[in-house]
């Protein structure tokens, strides 16, 4: 058998794979943080929460509406983006007079709160969401058995992250977001309307989480534990990125995925700790992250 | 040309574009306009004149609802602005520069340029405020906070005069700035004024102002205490040496 640094090729681009895919979710889930906490000023600790929520909302659709996932893909993060926009309304633009740390505790409060009655009404044990029969099976690349719908996850977040960066990086309506992520108060007096772009946003990065709660779905099975499991990891990967920085979150959100997934190959013992490892360094080093400017 | 001789002198008797009575404001808790009164005509080049801290730029804010609280009453042309957010006073005409210029470090030159939505017909086209600050059509594409002073200062000038607000206040746009820079923007003021704006103008540097402006009012401690008509500057400057302290 080929090996590489004493492993057998098979593990090791089979751990690079499954890093690949973790990275696509931190990458999406990461990226949604980033661009909230940019415009709000708050850490949304309910992400994780309605992450879990899009897949969830994913296996209700099929089971009773016979909803698909393909039209999941699209309905999920519109369903479950205006159910943030309600909480941004609501409750979250109630705080943004007080200090960041009520913004973080009311979004953690939250997370308690839809976490609970999912698991009040559904359990814990899991419930199995089938993938869609045009991405079933898989190819054999001669060095490893790459499964289809592994591959579409990665090319779908590969796609959204380009897409998100894209158009806050280089379009009008990314230079509003940016000049009203450093200066809110002089754009208002430009004469946009700043609070609405503030609850789109949020929106919007409600609406990623909630796509990649479909896209784990199948993967991943349905439970109402599967957000805070992830969330812990995302927020390490936005500090290693920096905070508020887009492109940072979707590197860095890839980068450790691949790292998690080759520790796991080379040293197993190692692969829960090694991204608060690579945090610890990076905060100690580089305060503001990675990619982070510092103010 | 013989209507831009008009433009200069603003008729005394039409309706104030701008009427301010008894405004206050306040930063958090405490009270820095005591009951401000002054009228802007339209067409007029108006500066706030002051010590530092005497609420000038406190003045501005007020009046583009930049402060979390102003009571009074802030009258342009015919609507009531005390109650409304900035962004409605943008749209009601009023475009604000202000003192710390307020380049995006994250946006380029261009994007800096074209970020203020165009709210009324009328505005300056893109090339024309080129052709106004060629310095800013060389570094398009640089970064906004990578410009000089002077240039990020024609920066957001420039901006705000595509929006089609024919209205400006402008807050020490020469603050810091190197003299040939300083003639520049004077040049550009008398300009600007000559093509129908109206424009307040907060100045320390009462020597530039007084080449630009029609009338001052000297605010102290939150309060308008004079109003002196640029023609009459010279028979006063004592009596404004004494309010400036210089």
């Amino acid at each position: 058998m080929v090996q590489i640094l004493g492993i057998p090729v098979q593990v090791l681009f089979g751990q690079l794979l499954l890093g690949l895919i973790n990275g696509s979710f931190y990458a999406l889930l990461s990226l949604g943080l980033a661009v909230i906490f940019g415009m709000l000023n708050v850490i949304n600790f309910a992400h994780g929460a309605l992450y879990m929520m899009g897949a969830f909302v994913a296996w209700l659709l099929l089971t009773h509406l016979g909803i698909g996932y393909w039209w999941a893909l699209l309905i999920v993060p519109l369903v479950v983006g205006a159910f943030g926009i309600v909480i941004e309304r609501l409750m979250i633009s109630r705080l943004y007079h007080l200090d960041h740390l009520y913004g973080l505790l009311l979004t953690f409060g939250l997370a308690l709160v839809i976490q609970g009655l999912f698991r009040n009404e559904f359990g814990v044990s899991g419930l199995p969401y089938t993938i869609p029969a045009s991405l079933q099976g898989g190819r054999n690349l001669g060095f490893m058995f790459l499964p289809n719908y592994r591959a579409w996850v990665i090319v779908a977040s590969v796609l959204v992250c380009a897409a998100t960066w894209f158009a806050i990086e280089k379009t009008r309506l990314g230079a509003y977001l940016r000049a009203a992520t450093e200066n809110p108060a002089l754009v208002g007096a430009f004469g946009i309307n700043v609070p609405r772009m503030i609850t789109l946003t949020y929106g919007f990065g409600v609406a990623l989480a909630a796509l990649a709660g479909v896209l784990a779905a199948p993967i991943y099975s349905v439970n109402p534990n599967m957000g805070s499991d992830l969330i812990i990891v995302v927020f390490a990967v936005v500090v290693i990125g920096g905070m508020g920085s887009i492109l940072g979150a979707i590197v860095t959100g890839f980068g450790l995925g691949i790292v998690e997934g080759l520790t796991k190959a080379i040293y197993p013992e190692a692969s829960s700790v090694v991204i608060f490892v690579i945090m610890a360094i990076v905060l100690l080093v580089k305060p503001a992250g990675l990619f982070g400017r510092t103010a | 040309m013989a209507e831009v001789i008009e433009l200069k002198r603003p008729a005394e008797t039409a309706a104030p574009s701008l009427a301010v009575r008894d405004l206050h404001g306040w930063y958090d808790e405490s009270h820095v306009l005591h009951g401000m009164n002054f009228d802007v005509r339209p067409g007029e080049v108006v500066t706030l004149l002051g010590r530092n801290g005497a609420g000038k730029t406190t003045t501005l804010k007020a009046v583009m609802g930049l402060l979390a609280k102003r009571t009074g009453s802030v009258m342009f042309e015919g609507q009531e602005l005390v109650g409304l957010p900035a962004r409605a006073i943008a749209r009601a005409g009023i475009a604000f520069c202000p003192e710390e210029r307020g380049i995006f470090s994250s946006l380029s030159v261009d994007e800096n340029l074209m970020l203020p939505p165009v709210l009324k017909p009328g505005g300056l086209s893109r090339e024309a405020i080129l052709d106004m600050f060629p310095n800013l059509r060389e570094r398009i594409h640089s970064v906004g906070t990578r410009l000089s002073g002077g240039e990020q200062q024609m920066l957001a000038i420039g901006r705000i005069l595509r929006t089609g607000s024919k209205f400006l206040l402008l807050d020490e746009p020469t603050e810091g700035l190197a003299p040939v820079i300083v003639q520049q923007i004077g040049r550009t003021l008398i300009q600007l004024k000559q093509q129908g704006f109206t424009i307040v103008l907060v100045e320390q540097n009462f020597h530039f102002a007084a080449s630009v402006t029609d009338r001052h009012y000297v605010v102290e401690q939150g309060r308008v205490i004079d109003e002196i008509p640029n023609e009459e500057l010279n028979a006063n400057l004592a009596k404004l040496h004494a309010y400036l302290g210089v």
